[in-house]
């Protein structure tokens, strides 16, 4: 399978601050995430970290700072970006192939087929399955396949290990690592280690 | 970005049909109120073949609001609407694909059953084309209005009961129209195009302005 490189592009966060209901959440946050690069974001709990994803899908406004991609000044970085978080994005009612195959022609830039994506996820077996009737993390590993249908170059995870038993950990440390290994970017929220060599910390608040 | 389009109005499509979707719930709410109105008013025809096209078309209205809190509340409680975001087609394209596919499920099946749940209203025979041609224009304003209220409530727990309070003011020019379009039909002295047009005209400035709203109230979600 061959596929072209990833765009040359650095995720530029700088002097980020996040209000809620009018609290001060978190603020002089900055980063830069670039090419072949993962950043573990940590901190306690309700230190922002799901709040930062948020800005960064554009759910949420800054409260001031700026989010941008470099090398794409008009490109939001939602959308070179794929997003798997707590809501996981998926329709109880429709199968898991439904729910890919949705995913696919929204996000573009196709790459692998629902099918062979649930099966690299360890999951071939559910393809035509209500996701409904799918255990944890059986809906959490129907969510990270949507990182392997479409082709985008920064992946902003929420937690990605939660819910997971330890063979599916080390199949996700196996993505991350091929994505990182083909100059894509990696954002995880994360308590625990990500399995990855040379990742770089992030914190939160104290 | 056709093919985008596409997916998410196929998809809600699909929503619809599958067990707990709401497709069928407005028809037989729709149903239910044609059905028991007779019932209130008692045994005088001529009165309920007046007020008929009046019937139809509140209980149209009524049926169209009901589930149309989910249009995007659905979407925003499991991350759908991240997905949405993510994509490669604006904002509006979307909401004007779930827009239409709310109408298909919804405001479609209204005006075909109208002429079948005309005969419960006695609704004069060569009123029934008519009444049924004003629900197939002038509901499509109602899902799209419905819409970009649905998008200010998608954040809210409770939207369900803020949203009707926020749309029926909306609806009012449509539910004059509609209706004095169908008693044109009945006889009268303005003729049946007049007011049959200004629906079309509002529907289609619905469609637009409902777009524009809902897209723009989806951006600031918070």
């Amino acid at each position: 399978m061959t596929r072209p490189p990833y765009p040359i592009l650095v995720l530029d966060v700088d002097r980020l601050a996040c209000r809620r209901g009018g609290r001060l959440i978190f603020s002089d946050l900055g980063f830069r995430l670039g090419n072949g690069e993962a950043i573990a974001l940590t901190g306690r709990n309700g230190a922002g970290k799901s709040s930062l994803l948020a800005m960064l899908c554009g759910r949420l406004r800054p409260d001031a700072g700026t989010i941008r991609i470099e090398g794409f000044e008009e490109v939001a970085p939602v959308e070179v970006s794929h997003v798997v978080g707590h809501r996981d994005g998926l329709k109880t009612a429709l199968t898991a192939q439904e729910n890919l195959a949705f995913a696919q022609a929204l996000l573009g830039e196709a790459f692998l087929s629902p099918a062979e994506a649930l099966a690299a996820v360890g999951l071939p077996h559910v393809a035509a399955l209500p996701v409904g009737y799918l255990s944890a993390g059986q809906r959490r590993r129907v969510a990270l396949a949507r990182l392997l249908v479409a082709r985008r170059p920064i992946w902003l995870l929420d937690e990605p290990m939660s819910a997971l038993d330890a063979a599916a950990q080390a199949m996700l440390s196996g993505l991350m690592r091929d994505h990182l290994a083909q100059g894509g970017a990696i954002l995880a929220a994360t308590h625990g280690p990500l399995g990855l060599d040379g990742v770089r910390d992030v914190r939160i608040g104290p | 970005m056709t093919r985008a389009f596409l997916a998410i109005l196929k998809r809600d499509l699909a929503l619809a049909s599958r067990a707990g979707g709401g497709g069928e719930l407005a028809l037989v709410f729709f149903l239910t109120i044609v059905v028991l109105v007779p019932f209130a008013l008692g045994p005088d025809l001529n009165l309920l073949s007046r007020i008929g096209p009046a019937i139809l078309w509140l209980g149209a209205l009524l049926s169209m609001l009901i589930g149309l809190d989910r249009l995007f509340q659905g979407d925003e409680e499991d991350g759908s609407l991240d997905l949405i975001r993510a994509s490669v087609l604006p904002l509006e394209l979307a909401v004007l694909a779930k827009g239409l596919a709310h109408w298909l499920t919804t405001g479609l099946p209204l005006a075909l059953a109208a002429p079948l749940l005309g005969l419960l209203v006695a609704l004069p025979g060569e009123a029934m084309l008519p009444v049924a041609a004003t629900l197939l224009v002038g509901t499509p304003a109602l899902s799209f209005i419905g819409a970009g209220a649905a998008a200010l409530t998608a954040g809210l727990r409770r939207g369900g009961l803020i949203l009707p309070v926020l749309v029926a003011p909306l609806t009012v020019p449509v539910l004059i129209f509609g209706v004095s379009a169908s008693n044109a039909a009945l006889g009268g002295t303005i003729p049946f195009r007049t007011p049959f047009l200004i629906l079309c005209a509002l529907s289609l400035a619905a469609i637009v302005v409902g777009t524009l709203a809902a897209a723009a109230a989806l951006r600031q979600a918070e």
